[in-house]
């Protein structure tokens, strides 16, 4: 495209303007055979003349820019505005570049982004404004009732294209060494926007690189100064570590004094910054990514299920990226769920293998393997026999895992994180209830015996949101431990749960006052042998305080794995609390959390896993799975929200789908599992949790905990424990990440 | 993509300010010149290396034109290096006078918006510092205030009065805008780093002196122009006077003076001026003005 003749064309058309508006009209030849101009309109007088004050009613209608939607919650305060001449019913308050946005038009901008405050500083979202004498900075401009907007024409063409200019002064030109070449917001609107030179001949400048640490790469001679990398780290990661160092030409993005970002959502950055100034580091100059082939899936690292896209090339996955969800993740996830996919090509288990008589293990057939598992599973007492689902299992393999055991004659499975005694009677009494959008109406946090920034970092942005937009109180019972918020310890056990619960406590008023009080309880209250007394406190505490109501539901457990809520919706109850001391017969599934201290020495342990992890020091018998990242997978999160996972990668070495070994097993067993295919273990799945099958649905509790018993237990005074230490690290794929491992290198040395 | 946006030799990617650590600074040119032509032992060879050696002559000839290649900036570097006096574990603390004062200034601003009384907080320490803000005097600044450290990094590096890295005793601050530079400010700077032996944003050896530049301070009628910030007194005695109409010969014997200790008295530095009045007494103006002409009120 000569895109680059937009230059002399413009200029030429607005002196042409200025002077005689009919020259323009009457279409020169000359004129036409220069230039070739992207917009239609400049050549044709017709549709020039309706692109004056004038809308012609019959315009065709227009798609708004990204699903750009608009909201009028009150219909008095809509006011309209008129996008080229383009008639467009806006709420009050939007800005011009919003209300061009919701006509169809998309408006070039580098600082401005939806989800951070508006900075204004970029000036690339120049557009004319009628009766306004200069351009104006769309972003930054409320509309106001009868503007009318004008965005294709010769002033606002050429207002871009000297922003252009002088954007790219001091960007040096080294796309063929970026890695942002080809995804790179600078890139593309210079094509669009920008002239075919420039007339600077100065010397650029250069500055200095930043160290952030081990995700973020910095090239700040690249940085164009939109500030949307400081406006994120302190609106949204909390972490007040960059600035904006210096002015005018030697003005930088710093943080002064040497300093890595701690910030669990810091890769975010890597998103945002519109040039390739803050690029990811593990992935520098691995792939362009026009090379990747991107797959649309879902996190599996915590219990929040962000939805991500996973960018592979053949059978690697190179890097994974966020994928935009309003009500789980916005456009954000954390630096484990982005950064943890190298441990995906670690420590994999390839083959079935058999521990021999000499401790070592040799590998097998999958028929061998098999053989000698259903063999062992037959001379066992039934109740003998237990299974474990790990934090990362799927739906499916669940279902095939209890079916399989319960066939065998056993009821001893559950997923670990859940402890062995788990309610999963009532799905209101584990799941997120509020919702994690709905955390956004809560105006006076409970979080009890929580850390959801290092538990579930997403929902901890989502209430560092709240906090930051409505001042919503948050008070915390738990360990001392770092918020990025303001926050009152209330304290750091049951005591002050207690005092709470019988309204003695000063955090009570607030409670009482809340419109939307939401309390969140840590899933690593499972754990506890008073659990029972504990949740029946902070019933007591909802009761007092009016958390749950027919239009509000507040009292919410915050779960720490993907596989948490779909096992509890599943029934992976176990029959009875102490069966790992009796068991001669363990499956693990992709168990590595379990405490394995009490099991006899004569118990046999089949691992079936994808990664050599804790618990292959201890198994007989390795089945390899395959990753979540190389099957389709059901995952509900924590707000019962159900999602899968697709396949983004081919399986390493001979490993299968975590359901089809379970599938096998059962044959060569003997008792096969009547289901062959993933239609048919998801027909089953539907006779006892249909909610797994509505894809991308909440399926709210719809009963609540007035349902439950009252209870009384003595609750035990010991304060409540931290549940994930080492955020970086917390399930087998992390664990084998060597950037995970960097990562908490740093977070252990601060 | 875009096709050639600087054709020029000149846009080659430097590093501005690290003059010494850039391969094509003059200097190493130089070198790399004369290692080329002493190397020719065979003919073709020597003329490559004599067309070389002409290349690099062009290639140091343009940075001949501007021997300042890298950009004047007022302010040192954005970011802070650690040294033995300036790291965030040295401890500072206003003094207690000083503390009083603090307190008075925050009192001028809402007390949701103490964050506004940055500016005099770092203009205070800096004072009380000997003319200089250690980084643990800003962090100290962004107690006071409450704000996170980096925002008050962001003030200090904005503005060019917040010297970062120590200064002398006597601050000598030469005006470099346009004005002051037609009438000869690089002159005037060159004369006072000449006489006191140092570079621009130096100390001299005896802490007394450094030079830097600074912006316009509306003095253009008097162009060029020096400003003394003496801190030789802490904030108590601070001063910050302007000289103006000076010549490289008259800031030297400013500088001498400062050195003696002499009391100077500040404004134009020409005898034949009062203030800002035309050398040599006024040449208009020169009898009584007249009255404005007034209406006749009677006539209506």
């Amino acid at each position: 495209m000569g895109l680059g003749l937009l230059a002399s064309r413009t200029l030429r058309t607005t002196t042409i303007l200025s002077k005689s508006p009919r020259i323009f009209a009457s279409q020169d030849p000359s004129n036409a055979l220069r230039s070739i101009v992207s917009t239609p309109e400049l050549q044709n007088p017709e549709a020039a003349a309706a692109a004056q004050p004038n809308p012609t009613p019959d315009l065709p209608p227009r798609t708004p820019v990204a699903g750009a939607r608009v909201h009028l919650p009150n219909p008095d305060d809509a006011i309209e505005v008129f996008v080229d001449g383009y008639p467009v019913k806006i709420p009050k308050g939007m800005t011009v570049l919003q209300a061009c946005e919701v006509a169809g038009v998309d408006i070039p901008r580098f600082c401005y982004h939806s989800r951070l405050s508006i900075a204004g500083n970029c000036r690339m979202c120049l557009v004319e404004v009628e009766k306004s004498p200069k351009p104006v900075a769309s972003c930054a401009m409320p509309a106001l009732p009868g503007m009318k907007i004008k965005t294709d024409t010769p002033v606002a063409k050429k207002a871009r294209e000297g922003v252009m200019e002088f954007l790219l002064m001091n960007h040096p030109l080294d796309c063929p060494i970026c890695d942002q070449g080809g995804e790179c917001d600078l890139q593309d609107q210079s094509m669009a926007f920008g002239s075919d030179r420039g007339r600077f001949t100065e010397m650029k400048r250069s500055v200095v690189d930043k160290n952030l640490g081990p995700l973020v790469k910095t090239v700040m001679t690249r940085c164009i100064q939109c500030t949307r990398c400081v406006r994120f780290a302190t609106e949204v990661a909390g972490v007040q570590d960059l600035g904006m160092l210096g002015r005018g030409s030697g003005e930088e993005i710093g943080t002064y004094v040497e300093k890595l970002m701690t910030s669990e959502l810091s890769g975010n950055v890597i998103d945002i910054c519109p040039v390739g100034a803050l690029t990811s580091k593990p992935f520098a100059f691995k792939a362009r990514n026009w090379e990747l082939k991107g797959t649309e899936s879902i996190d599996v690292t915590d219990a929040v299920g962000s939805n991500i896209r996973i960018d592979s090339r053949g059978p690697e996955v190179m890097r994974i990226l966020p994928r935009l969800n309003e009500d789980i993740n916005e456009e954000w996830i954390s630096d484990k769920t982005r950064f943890c996919y190298d441990g995906l090509k670690r420590q994999r288990l390839n083959d079935p293998m058999i521990r021999g008589p000499d401790g070592r293990f040799k590998t097998v057939s999958w028929r061998d393997a098999l053989a000698v598992v259903a063999e062992i599973a037959h001379q066992v007492k039934p109740e003998e026999i237990v299974g474990i689902a790990g934090q990362l299992s799927d739906a499916e393999s669940m279902m095939a895992l209890k079916d399989f055991l319960n066939k065998m004659g056993s009821n001893n499975v559950w997923c670990e994180g859940n402890d062995m005694h788990p309610c999963a009677d009532l799905r209101s009494g584990y799941l997120l209830n509020s919702s994690i959008g709905g955390l956004e109406k809560a105006d006076v946090f409970l979080l009890v015996g929580t850390q959801p920034r290092v538990e579930a970092a997403m929902v901890n942005a989502r209430i560092r949101k709240t906090v930051r937009a409505t001042h919503a109180k948050v008070g915390y019972i738990g360990p001392a431990t770092d918020f990025n918020y303001d926050h009152q310890h209330l304290g750091t056990g049951p005591q002050t749960l207690l005092e709470i619960a019988e309204g003695r406590h000063p955090f009570c008023s607030a409670l009482l006052n809340a419109k939307n009080p939401a309390i969140i309880v840590g899933a690593g209250l499972f754990e506890r042998k008073d659990k029972d007394a504990i949740f029946y406190a902070v019933e007591t505490i909802a009761k007092l305080g009016k958390v749950v109501r027919s239009d509000w539901n507040g009292l919410n457990v915050l779960l720490r794995n993907a596989a948490q809520a779909a096992a509890l919706d599943l029934g992976l109850v176990p029959e009875s609390g102490k069966n790992i001391e009796s068991a001669k017969f363990l499956y693990l599934m992709g168990a590595d959390d379990v405490n394995l201290d009490k099991l006899p020495d004569d118990a046999f342990v089949v691992y079936q896993g994808h990664h050599g992890d804790r618990s292959v020091y201890r198994a007989n018998v390795i089945f390899p799975a395959s990753a979540f990242s190389e099957k389709e997978g059901t995952y509900e999160n924590t707000e019962g929200c159900t999602q899968q996972t697709l396949p983004a990668v081919p399986t390493v070495g001979d490993a299968r789908d975590d359901w089809k070994i379970i599938r096998a097993l059962s044959e060569v067993a003997g008792m096969q599992l009547p289901y062959d295919t993933p239609g048919a273990i998801r027909s089953r799945i539907k006779t006892v949790a249909p909610n797994l099958l509505h894809m991308d649905e909440r399926d709210p509790a719809t009963f609540s905990a007035s349902l439950k018993p009252d209870f009384c237990q003595k609750m035990s005074l010991t304060a409540f424990g931290t549940t994930v230490e080492n955020f970086y690290m917390t399930d087998p794929i992390t664990r084998a990440s060597k950037i995970m491992a960097q990562c908490s290198a740093l977070l252990l040395k601060k | 993509m875009r096709t050639t946006h600087h054709a020029n030799v000149r846009s080659f990617r430097l590093s501005t300010r690290s003059g010494p650590f850039s391969l094509l600074h003059p200097q190493n040119l130089l070198h790399i010149s004369s290692s080329a032509s002493s190397s020719a032992h065979f003919p073709p060879k020597k003329m490559l290396a004599r067309l070389a050696s002409k290349r690099l002559l062009e290639i140091r000839q343009v940075f001949r034109q501007s021997p300042q290649t890298s950009r004047s900036l007022s302010t040192a570097l954005n970011y802070h290096i650690d040294s033995p006096d300036n790291n965030p574990d040295v401890p500072w603390e206003f003094s207690d006078a000083n503390k009083e004062k603090v307190k008075e200034i925050i009192s001028h601003y809402p007390s949701n918006y103490k964050q506004s009384a940055v500016i005099p907080l770092l203009d205070l320490a800096q004072q009380q510092q000997g003319g200089w803000l250690p980084v643990s005097a800003m962090n100290a600044v962004a107690k006071v205030i409450e704000v996170a450290p980096i925002r008050v990094y962001e003030v200090a590096t904005f503005y060019s009065m917040f010297n970062r890295s120590k200064v002398g005793k006597y601050h000598l601050l030469v005006c470099g805008t346009t004005p002051c530079m037609i009438r000869g400010s690089r002159e005037i700077e060159d004369a006072l780093l000449k006489h006191l032996g140092v570079k621009r944003n130096e100390v001299t050896k005896d802490g007394l002196f450094s030079v830097g530049e600074m912006e316009c301070m509306g003095c253009c009628v008097n162009a060029p122009m020096i400003t003394v910030a003496d801190y030789s007194n802490g904030s108590e005695g601070y001063t910050y006077n302007y000289y103006e109409d000076v010549t490289p010969k008259r800031v030297v014997e400013i500088v001498e003076m400062l050195r003696r200790g002499e009391k100077l008295p500040p404004g134009t530095q020409n005898p034949l001026r009062t203030k800002s009045g035309p050398e040599g007494g006024n040449t208009t103006l020169l009898s009584e003005p007249k009255p404005p002409p007034c209406r006749d009120l009677d006539a209506c």
